[in-house]
């Protein structure tokens, strides 16, 4: 479920609010919150639109976790998602990436 | 061939609420809706698509990766990929039907390459067309339906249906949940593509998807079949969302102490991994994945590894313990009745498509997920949007016919004991979840289940109109109450096993059961038969 919103990274553009298919966030005067987090689904999808990868959903997806942002920021898992399908400049290669004919031919 | 058309006209209204004057409403914004969408106003519609989360992450695909049943269109390759599926299907597709699919989805994955969605291309310099990743695939929808002229209403639920004074479709109603306020959209015709219903089982971006469609359509009077053919289980890690079941064919499955579950595969032996669930814990490990698979899968599907990069397994070396997650008719073949090629319903004015209507015709009893549907949504998206099309063009205008709500349970004043979504869901969820009901299914079983669904839906009929704030959620419950109880009436009728409904009382396939089994009905549920095509034709030509 979604765990994290980093308030250094957001900039408030609301694009979570907006594309959470099961409406979890909520605008606010400032950084949007997790307002419903028993609705996340655990679809990662709010991450990978996130621009500034302030965002983070645990895989777990039945039960909330204590997350150490702090340390999570040094690590590589902050924005992975969206590195791996090739949505940032960095990766945009990996956007035509799959090898599913490979794995399971026609 | 394009025709560019005007866009659908906003109206005024009270303050605050939307309203729309369009040729062809939309629900539902997932490949089939999408698709649906652009496909209607190609044929000169003005389109409004309304979608309950946000069109381009909403459904099942926008979160997965999905095989796309893409075939060159060479007569050899086609009649083995119709032939393959056949035995599993349970001999109850059509091939006429599947012909066309097959040339339907080549046109569209084609359009979508012309389109710029980054095929990869094979070491041969051949563009391979057979897969698609979700959220880039759905970005590139919403942004064609736009381009299309489609005005898309995001976060904007479908309470209800609008009809007539003669019963045919006029719009549809209902809310914006980030707005706190309602839409109304007058159209001419109608076309439900809101996906088929998990039940909120997590099952992999699956928690929109729970039946809205089929209530609303059960309502005015639309027919359902082959919901018998509506009990998948995924495989996902036990703790995980992230249901891949393709990719456990590398999997090896084991019991706590480490020994084999007998039979247990992901494919042909997942009732084993089932009844091994029930006595405790299952390990699944990836171990039969060489490096060269270990790395096609990384570069296929990120999202698979999501759960295990972030706990730290590694899961070619290492055992992590799985669930099977309900995916219902997501992933089942039942859903609305379609009765021509456009994909039209028994309603006048009212389409289906994608997961929202039956897959019969080209699965039969059995999908693998991905693949067939993903071709059905292509397909039946473009034909359910032009069907729409020309029916609104024949038809006057909208806005001069009259048009009443035609929603019924949490919109209708009952008695004064308040409606409880939450705890209807979850009573839903107790009689379609457990194995024993819905995976093995048998006669007893099901009945007692079917009386104690009934209830449910007894007493939620009578039940006061729900609060403002729990609309939704009281018409999700109260569709995936209809779901389940058009399931298992369906499951009762067909005394015998074929594709993926198994009946333990009559394990074989039983020729006399070789129809369709049509379901419809809310307060009173009821099943009949119907023959094949290719039977009723033989019949009429003797």
């Amino acid at each position: 479920m979604i765990e994290v919103i980093d308030q250094e990274r957001c900039t408030s553009c609301d694009i979570c609010v907006n594309v959470c298919p099961t409406n979890v966030f909520d605008k606010t005067e400032g950084i949007p919150v997790v307002a419903r987090q028993g609705d996340c689904q655990t679809c990662f999808l709010c991450e990978l639109y996130c621009p500034e990868d302030a965002l983070f959903v645990s895989p777990y997806a039945d039960s909330a976790q204590r997350v150490d942002v702090a340390a999570l920021k040094q690590g590589p898992l902050m924005g992975s998602y969206r590195r791996a399908v090739g949505w940032t400049d960095g990766s945009y290669h990996l956007r035509s990436a799959d090898r599913s004919y490979r794995l399971f031919g026609h | 061939m394009t025709i560019r058309s005007g866009r659908a006209e906003r109206l005024s209204s009270a303050a605050g609420s939307l309203s729309f004057d369009a040729d062809v409403l939309v629900l539902g914004g997932g490949p089939a809706g999408t698709w649906a969408s652009v496909s209607a106003a190609q044929h000169g519609a003005r389109v409004v698509l309304a979608d309950k989360g946000f069109c381009g992450t909403s459904g099942a695909t926008a979160a997965a990766g999905t095989g796309v049943w893409y075939v060159d269109p060479d007569p050899h390759q086609r009649e083995a990929a119709m032939a393959t599926r056949e035995k599993q299907g349970g001999y109850l597709q059509d091939r006429r039907w599947m012909a066309r699919v097959l040339d339907r989805t080549y046109a569209q994955s084609n359009q979508l390459a012309d389109w710029g969605y980054p095929y990869p291309t094979d070491e041969n310099g051949k563009s391979q067309r057979n897969s698609l990743q979700g959220p880039e695939y759905m970005r590139l929808m919403r942004k064609r339906a736009k381009q299309a002229g489609v005005t898309i209403l995001d976060h904007s639920p479908a309470l209800e249906l609008l009809v007539d004074e003669s019963g045919a479709v006029a719009g549809a109603a209902g809310i914006q949940r980030q707005k706190k306020d309602r839409w109304t959209v007058r159209a001419k015709a109608v076309v439900i593509a809101t996906g088929g219903c998990a039940f909120l089982s997590k099952t992999l971006g699956s928690n929109v998807l729970t039946g809205d469609g089929y209530l609303l359509a059960a309502e005015v009077g639309a027919e359902l079949s082959s919901m018998e053919f509506s009990n998948p289980y995924a495989i996902s890690p036990a703790f995980g969302s992230v249901t891949k079941t393709l990719f456990y064919g590398w999997a090896s499955f084991s019991y706590q102490d480490g020994s084999r579950v007998p039979g247990a595969a992901s494919k042909g032996g997942r009732s084993a991994i089932a009844r091994a669930l029930r006595q405790g814990p299952v390990y699944a490990q990836l171990d039969k994945a060489d490096t060269d698979v270990q790395q096609s899968m990384r570069a296929s599907q990120p999202n698979f590894f999501l759960p295990f990069d972030r706990t730290g397994i590694d899961p070619f070396t290492e055992r992590f313990p799985v669930t099977l997650r309900l995916e219902g008719t997501v992933r089942g073949t039942g859903g609305l009745r379609i009765v021509d090629d456009s994909c039209a319903t028994t309603v006048p004015g009212l389409y289906a498509a994608g997961d929202a209507a039956t897959r019969e015709l080209i699965c039969g009893g059995f999908t693998g997920g991905g693949s067939h549907n993903a071709a059905w949504a292509m397909s039946s998206g473009y034909w359910a949007g032009q069907g729409a099309a020309d029916y609104a063009r024949q038809s006057g205008r909208a806005a001069s016919r009259s048009a009443s709500g035609a929603g019924t349970v949490a919109l209708r004043k009952g008695s004064d004991r308040p409606f409880e979504p939450g705890v209807l869901a979850r009573a839903v969820q107790d009689e379609v979840f457990p194995y024993e009901l819905n995976y093995f299914r048998e006669a007893g079983r099901l009945d007692q289940s079917l009386r104690r669904l009934n209830a449910l839906w007894t007493a939620a009929s009578r039940a006061d109109i729900a609060a403002e704030q729990d609309l939704l959620r009281a018409r999700e419950a109260a569709a995936m109450l209809a779901t389940a109880r058009w399931m298992y009436r369906s499951a009762l009728a067909r005394q015998e096993s074929r594709g993926m409904h198994r009946r333990e009382d009559f394990p074989e396939l039983d020729d006399r059961f070789h129809h369709y089994v049509t379901a419809g009905g809310l307060d009173e549920v009821w099943t009949s038969t119907r023959p094949l095509a290719a039977a009723a034709y033989a019949e009429a030509a003797e």
